[in-house]
């Protein structure tokens, strides 16, 4: 049960608040007691769940916007936490952007929102399906008129390359306009995955997890059914295996509760009448193991040199499939405790490097990083008084990087079937990244 | 849909009426509603009534419901008792598919309510458990960190009854480069509970890499985790914080130092390693914290550290800009406990502190610690060295790392609620700073464990014979029903060994004082020595004895390992019984088994009853350390050489004091043991 509900910018700005408690547990100035709570704690990571008296709040971070509910001490995390970030996505799909301005902009629609949701503390209903229903309200979209968007339009109207891959802010839109006759009607069905690897100093595959979910982002008034074909090999757990082909294995799988399965086990599709705005049709896991090897290497020579300062000689080789490549590739390392400055050769005039004080590490950018190729760069770092287990506190390297077209375990949608057949220009896309949720390199 | 939902002052029989009807509505939602409309109205009656065919109904409909529906519905259901086992094992079946939900809101609830309905069967709740590992170990990867946060929690109190659940997936609580710190730490908590030999060296190598990272409380964390881990592994752990201690950096070795203080106290064999790595360590530390833990260190073990007075030197001459007053404090007792082994080198530093303490220090707990060690010299070297010479720990108390596993109903009530997730001590945490070891036993204990087991028998024939005349009402009552009445045993609340340790130390040391106030706490607690002859328990394996001591509500919380000496278990319980007419009264005994071993000779005293009948006394058995000194004149004694029989010694403390309790215990103990070394034979 919740008390009371309020949104509030990073700075303490009270954005949305919401009292559904009738029975008067807290003041109104929860806000002030909140934030004063969060600004006494050192750093940026409050804790979740924090208690003034009998007052609990628990706080989701979204967007850079604090999502607080307060509640009493026997409500269950889970839901609570579940609600709040149910919540930002709900807003995320009214309003198209989840940024303090459009909720700013947006705060009618989002007030209209909750009154719908939440009725005296207790959730009503979260499923946009039921919501369409009831919300009125149309957003406002805080984007400005950009001429980069100008460019994927083709000249005179003709199809170029360009226009058949959907912008990547394609998405981001309100899913009101909809109804409108000029949104267009599309259908978006995303297969994300996040990896998250520690490969050791000796190039050993130590920790290999990968968290994939297929979302359905859909923007079709009269869609009824779709249907969603996957790779016919893939195969969940251990002993089952499916073909002779490159097997497609994940160790987990949790889909949807809308999600109709009866072809599943057959041809693997999945059956599911999609609700207006994103949902999340399929989760997996693979633990372990990785079916190709691990997208990147590190081959570092580290030493102190004659006039004592650190030398960083530092090899990295991207095993992609040649045909893709990794984008926006930041690579940090930690270098020792009072290092003063640092000179660089790069092997390419696109990277660049820079010493950070604040975080004591080096971060080095790539913005583009094709599959077979290897970069090098030579770092001298400057660090007075180096002694020689201080190079113990060189490294781990931590990548971030997004692989754009390409999942990791190998999970592809064969076919994307709408029935009934829509009429008009209905578009539909499949897109496939992997980010890297944490991937460290040892040295 | 929500117009169900009025509050009402005074409950309404119509509307009453109306809504129960309502729970019938085809409409989910409106189902959902009607049911806490009426949790609400009837607050004060207790909520809803939750009977036979409202609970089938409701559960027949959990999967029309919504998310935010079902957990409402299990939530209420938890207020349910099915009436037959048949029933019961109906209800968990039709939960069975919700335990695996995707969703954790409805996975969290139904292990809630499975755990409320399974409360009589452990094995049944257990399984629960195995079931949810996987969805569990899912919200742990979730994309939102909070959801993860919850469920490591929540993996926190799982792990308390089921300690190798997560064991084989130790690796998914690596923590990710950018996850916030209050996830690493839990990851680091839930990493220490799952090492086993497999698995130890890749998580201290994990473990290694978080010691460097840039936010100081994660470092400081792994740090202390490394530590927790040592207690098992001590040889691996240790040379990885002394490696540590080579980066020579404040807050690294600050946490080294702290987590090696913890770390000797329960692994005294780590002390030379230790001490070869305290050096030097003095010119890196500088929190008030990390310089306590090395002045502790170096008074414990000075005579092995060559350069401790040297160090002392330093701390000794910058005391007036010295701003925190625990460093001081530790100071003076560093000073003086260094001073008994090394007189020679320490003496003249030591006048110039006390000079300084008596005269011109401000802080009042500081100055009268100073006239405390300064009166105390004026008594004479033998006198301080007896106050004074520390309490080592003992190594038998080495295996006091094993957590028994908790039963379920320990933390079920917790569980799916927000308790887990809150800042503070969490009884899984390794002991960070201020390790209860170390709290525990500050102001230090000051006698060798093996004197304070002589000298405490003394001095409890005099408080016993006290007791005895003006003995506090319960006991007398339970000493004027002549027929026993029931006695039985629980295991609840359980004793963490932490609180067990400082219950039995506690006790001993009130003994060694002759303090009258401090009698006088010990009042309502007793204490009884008695030695059962005949079993052959030592050679058991822990198991076996684990088992049948748990058979009767009797928990052990320590062993040696089979066939060493002395031998010992430390085990405890609580008495609960009903005096006709009185509310139920329950008392907490803690206990020890010894078992000194057949190659030594025996001296054995013959327990003395005193007039009312109660076993007051018992008998004391010359201690291995101690050589042939006899025991004190005045008690009868009967030496005896090594017969077929063997006997264990074994040591109760009661609390509060109820010797009819006390009795009963002590037949269920002996006839456990017979029973145990029968089964042997």
């Amino acid at each position: 049960m919740i008390s009371q509900l309020f949104i509030l910018s990073s700075k303490g700005d009270n954005l949305i608040y919401k009292d559904s408690s009738v029975r008067g547990e807290a003041g109104s100035d929860v806000i002030n007691v909140f934030y004063e709570k969060v600004t006494a704690l050192p750093g940026d990571q409050p804790p979740v769940v924090m208690n003034h008296g009998d007052l609990h709040f628990v706080h989701v971070r979204q967007g850079g916007l604090y999502w607080v509910a307060t509640t009493t001490a026997d409500s269950s995390p889970f839901s609570i936490i579940e609600f709040l970030n149910r919540l930002a996505s709900l807003v995320k799909d009214y309003c198209g952007d989840l940024t303090e301005k459009a909720v700013q902009m947006n705060f009618a629609l989002i007030y209209e929102l909750l009154d719908e949701v939440v009725d005296y503390g207790y959730v009503q209903s979260m499923s946009s399906d039921v919501l369409k229903n009831f919300i009125q309200t149309e957003a406002v979209s805080p984007r400005p008129f950009s001429l980069f968007q100008l460019s994927n339009v083709g000249l005179f109207g003709a199809e170029t390359q360009q226009s058949k891959v959907a912008p990547s802010s394609a998405a981001s839109r309100p899913i009101q306009s909809s109804r409108e006759q000029g949104g267009k009607s599309e259908i978006f069905v995303d297969v994300i995955e996040r990896m998250s690897v520690v490969i050791g100093s000796n190039g050993v595959l130590m920790k290999a997890d990968v968290e994939g979910e297929i979302k359905v982002k859909c923007y079709m008034p009269n869609c009824s059914e779709m249907r969603i074909g996957l790779n016919e090999e893939f195969s969940i757990g251990k002993s089952q295996l499916r073909g002779y082909g490159a097997a497609v294995r994940v160790d987990e799988v949790s889909f949807h509760q809308a999600v109709k399965l009866d072809e599943f086990d057959s041809s693997r599709i999945l059956r599911l009448s999609p609700s207006q705005g994103e949902q999340t049709v399929m989760q997996y896991q693979l633990s372990d193991v990785l079916p190709s090897a691990p997208p990147f290497r590190l081959f570092p020579t580290i030493e102190r040199d004659s006039g004592g300062k650190l030398l960083m000689y530092l090899k990295l080789r991207c095993d992609l499939p040649p045909k893709s490549a990794a984008i926006n590739l930041c690579a940090s390392i930690p270098v020792p405790k009072g290092s003063v400055s640092m000179s660089l050769e790069l092997s390419s005039p696109d990277q660049s490097a820079e010493l950070k004080l604040q975080s004591r590490s080096i971060e080095w950018t790539i913005p583009r990083f094709p599959g077979g190729t290897q970069l090098s760069a030579l770092f001298k770092v400057e660090v007075p008084g180096l002694s020689p287990s201080s190079l113990m506190e060189v490294g781990p390297m931590v990548l971030n990087f997004e692989l754009p077209k390409l999942t990791v375990s190998g999970l592809q949608v064969r076919f994307l079937r709408l029935s009934p057949v829509q009429p008009g220009p209905a578009q539909r896309w499949v897109r496939y990244v992997t980010h890297s949720d944490s991937y460290i390199l040892r040295i | 849909m929500s117009s169900a939902l009025f509050s009402f002052t005074l409950p309404d029989a119509a509307v009453v009426n109306e809504l129960y009807t309502l729970l019938r509505d085809p409409d989910p939602v409106v189902m959902v509603n009607c049911l806490r409309a009426l949790e609400e109205i009837l607050k004060e009656e207790g909520g809803v009534a939750i009977n036979k065919p409202i609970t089938h109904h409701l559960l027949n409909r959990l999967k029309e419901c919504d998310v935010w529906g079902q957990c409402e519905v299990l939530r209420v259901l938890q207020r349910y008792r099915p009436q037959t086992e048949d029933e019961l094992f109906d209800i968990l079946s039709l939960l069975d598919a919700s335990l695996v939900s995707p969703h954790p809101p409805v996975m969290a609830a139904t292990l809630s309510l499975f755990l409320g309905l399974c409360s009589a069967l452990p094995a049944v709740g257990l399984a629960a458990l195995e079931r949810v590992r996987a969805p569990l170990l899912t919200a742990c990867g979730s994309p939102s960190r909070e959801m993860r946060l919850t469920a490591l929690c929540h993996i926190q109190l799982l792990l308390r009854s089921l300690p190798g659940l997560m064991g084989a997936h130790y690796k998914r609580f690596f923590c990710g480069y950018a996850e916030p710190a209050y996830i690493k730490q839990r990851k680091m908590q839930v990493l220490v509970e799952l090492v086993n030999d497999d698995n130890v060296a890749m998580i201290l190598d994990e473990l290694r890499g978080y010691c460097t990272d840039v936010n100081t409380d994660t470092a400081q964390a792994a740090i202390s985790a490394i530590g927790g881990i040592g207690r098992s592994y001590s040889d691996r752990c240790l040379e990885i914080l002394t490696g540590l201690l080579g980066l020579k950096q404040e807050h690294i070795t600050s946490a080294v130092v702290q987590t090696m203080r913890d770390l000797v106290w329960v692994c005294p064999q780590c002390s030379d390693t230790v001490c070869e790595a305290l050096e030097g360590c003095e010119d890196t530390l500088q929190d008030s914290q990390g310089r306590q833990a090395l002045l502790w260190l170096l008074a414990v073990y000075g005579e092995r550290v060559s350069s401790a007075p040297y160090t002392l030197e330093v701390f000794i001459d910058g005391v007036r800009s010295e701003t925190s007053v625990g460093v001081k404090m530790e100071l003076l007792t560093t000073t003086m406990r260094l001073f008994l082994c090394r007189p020679a080198e320490t003496q003249d530093m030591l006048g110039r502190l006390l000079h300084y303490c008596i005269e011109e220090e401000t802080d009042m707990c500081v100055r009268d610690q100073g006239h405390l060690y300064y009166r105390l010299l004026h008594r004479g070297i033998e006198e301080t060295q007896k106050v004074l010479q520390g309490r080592r720990s003992d190594p038998s108390l080495g295996v006091l790392i094993g957590r028994p596993a908790e039963p379920v109903s320990q933390w079920a009530c917790s569980f799916n609620t927000l308790d887990p997730l809150k800042q503070g001590p969490v009884e899984t945490e390794p002991p960070s700073r201020g390790s209860p070891e170390h709290v525990t036993f500050d102001p230090k204990p000051n006698t060798d464990l093996s004197e304070t087991l002589d000298c405490s028998q003394i001095v409890k024939l005099h408080s016993a014979s006290d007791r005895a005349s003006g003995c506090s009402d319960s006991s007398a009552e339970g000493l004027a029903s002549s027929v026993a009445p029931p006695l039985s045993l629980s295991l609840t609340p359980v004793l963490s060994p932490e609180e067990f340790e400082r219950l039995w130390l506690q006790r001993q040391d009130l003994h060694t004082e002759q303090d009258a106030e401090k009698r006088e706490e010990e009042e309502d607690c007793a204490c009884l020595v008695e030695h059962i002859r005949g079993p052959a328990i030592a050679h058991c394996s822990p198991q076996s004895l684990q088992a049948a001591m748990q058979l009767v509500n009797i928990q052990t919380l320590a062993f040696t390992p089979p066939h060493t000496l002395p031998w010992r278990v430390y085990l405890f319980t609580h008495t609960q019984h009903t005096h006709s007419g009185n509310a139920p009264h329950s008392t907490l005994i803690v206990g020890e088994l010894l078992y000194t071993g057949e190659a030594n000779r025996r001296v054995r005293l013959v327990k003395t009853g005193s007039d009312d009948g109660v076993l007051v006394e018992g008998s004391e058995e010359e201690h291995v350390r101690e050589g042939g000194d006899p025991t004190p004149a005045g008690l009868r004694e009967s030496a005896r050489e090594n017969g077929e029989e063997e006997e264990v010694k074994v040591t109760l403390k009661q609390q509060p004091r109820d010797d009819s309790a006390l009795k009963g215990f002590l037949s269920i103990l002996t006839t456990v043991l017979h029973t145990l070394s029968s089964e042997r034979a």
